[in-house]
């Protein structure tokens, strides 16, 4: 370095490493070799088989902290709803997707196991960012993010989940990844 | 004397007919299945599936392409040559089908030739009719009237001479082993060794010409999807531009007839001889999946890098490797 470039006080110059030059006897056979390393590799790519899934029929697995579409819930053993209608996820949500509308319970034709219920509860999903805050402001426990993703639809009116919609199963279950996957 | 095909022979009419279509028909069978072939398997070789959604297993994607392009409208451009923008997918076509006349697919067998004509000068031949289809690259992208076009037609023109010189050349030295043009001919002197093991250059030169006279990866140049928006085939739509794919098609199988028949012993292999044909396929297809593979595997080349490696690495070499052929069959 030193002496090639003498006016250099310290070595804070590196010199790069190039490689051989391009061209004559020598880069065609380094080209011919790198042509071969290639057929080399894409032959093992066809020997590994397609690892695309085929979406419709065959569904990505999600983890099982994957955040999609919200589900209400129920206690197992009452029946009872478990949303109070507090509308701690309504103020929680950021994009002000959640509408609350709260009532109180009659003794004897009780809905949830509060004092009051949500007589409307609604997510506009064509709204909600899948962040989560609900699930985490419900101090019961009354709303999660489950696991649907497929929620594409024609209408936006459509897209509005009524406490029916939210409380019912999902027609069909995402697949979940296997541990480790 | 120089051995040249036999003059003799002679076919009745009707079976030369009969055998031109059936040659037609069977290749012209084979160029559709090629494309989805080629779709699944590139589509394999990086790790997806290609097409799986018309028919069964997607063997029914060809149909519906080829419903596709028939159905598009006829477009011209304003500014185009009429009749030579309809004649520039029609001169390739004609020449690719012209040149599988020569193809052997076996010898003789029950007075019957295994073949379309054997013609005693067939690289000659072959040579004569893969150039024309060059004259519709050229008069294709020029009467387009299309600056891309031009451009895709001019580098076919300039790609073209720098590869035939060495194409040539690289089949000189079978010709000089097998001491003939005809293709039977030379089928016939590989009954010992197929040339490929003593040709082995002569064979790499022609496999990389034939990748350039086909406009494949790594040199299609003219096509050049990504610069020139498919070169000469810019202006064409319809089945115009469909015949310009088949024609890539048909024009993969004759090289890799050719060079099956030149170097890896022709109809030649274990059975009896009604296996031929067969044989014969299995090595055109075992060359068909090498151009599948390599249009998977390399990246298209610089123009530039095509004319240095035509006139500086590959014309040597097919001199070179004409010239020891030639003292080593001289002296031995």
């Amino acid at each position: 370095m030193s002496e090639r470039f003498p006016y250099l006080k310290d070595d804070s110059v590196v010199e790069v490493q190039r490689g051989p030059e391009p061209g004559g006897a020598g880069g065609a056979y380094r080209a011919f070799g790198e042509t071969l390393r290639g057929l080399k590799t894409t032959m093992a790519r066809l020997i590994e088989g397609p690892m695309t899934i085929q979406y419709p029929e065959e569904k990505t697995p999600v983890y099982p902290r994957f955040r999609g579409r919200h589900k209400l819930h129920k206690f197992d053993d009452s029946g009872l709803e478990k949303c109070v209608g507090c509308s701690l996820c309504a103020a929680a949500c950021p994009a002000d997707c959640i509408r609350v509308v709260a009532a109180e319970n009659i003794p004897g034709d009780r809905v949830s196991a509060g004092e009051r219920y949500a007589a409307v509860y609604e997510i506009n999903l064509s709204r909600c960012i899948f962040c989560g805050y609900c699930e985490i402001a419900c101090p019961f426990d009354a709303i999660t993010m489950g696991h649907d993703y497929e929620m594409a639809d024609y209408d936006r009116e459509d897209l509005i989940f009524t406490k029916e919609m939210l409380l019912a199963e999902p027609l069909e279950r995402s697949p979940l990844k296997a541990e480790g996957e | 004397m120089i051995p040249l095909a036999d003059t003799q022979f002679v076919e009745a009419t009707w079976i030369m007919i009969a055998k031109s279509i059936v040659i037609f028909a069977v290749i012209f069978g084979i160029v559709p299945v090629m494309t989805v072939v080629e779709r699944k398997l590139i589509g394999r070789f990086q790790h997806r599936y290609g097409p799986n959604r018309v028919g069964p297993f997607g063997m029914l994607q060809p149909l519906a392409d080829l419903f596709k392009l028939i159905s598009k409208e006829g477009f011209r451009p304003a500014n185009a040559i009429p009749m030579l923008y309809v004649l520039g997918p029609l001169l390739p076509v004609l020449s690719a089908v012209m040149a599988l006349a020569i193809i052997p697919w076996g010898d003789v067998q029950g007075g019957v030739g295994l073949y379309g004509i054997d013609v005693p000068i067939a690289i000659l031949y072959f040579f004569a009719v893969g150039s024309l289809a060059f004259y519709g690259v050229l008069l294709g992208g020029w009467a387009s009237g299309s600056k891309y076009s031009l451009l895709g037609a001019m580098r076919g023109a300039a790609q073209l001479i720098s590869y035939e010189v060495a194409m040539g050349l690289a089949l000189l030295g079978a010709i000089i082993m097998g001491g003939s043009l005809s293709l039977v001919d030379i089928v016939h002197a590989q009954g010992a060794l197929w040339f490929v093991v003593p040709q082995f250059v002569g064979f790499l030169i022609f496999m990389l010409a034939g990748f350039a006279e086909t406009n494949r990866t790594p040199f299609d140049m003219p096509e050049a999807d990504a610069e020139l928006v498919q070169g000469f085939m810019t202006e064409y739509g319809g089945m115009r531009f469909g015949s310009f794919l088949m024609v890539e098609y048909l024009e993969i199988i004759v090289v890799s007839g050719v060079a099956s028949a030149i170097f890896l012993g022709g109809w030649m292999g274990p059975g009896p001889s009604f296996l031929d044909p067969i044989w014969m396929l299995i090595k055109i297809f075992t060359l068909v999946f090498l151009f599948i593979w390599v249009r998977a595997t390399l990246p298209r080349l610089r123009y530039d890098q095509l004319m240095s490696l035509g006139w500086k690495v590959l014309l040597p070499l097919a001199t070179l490797n004409v010239l020891v052929t030639a003292v080593l069959v001289v002296v031995t």
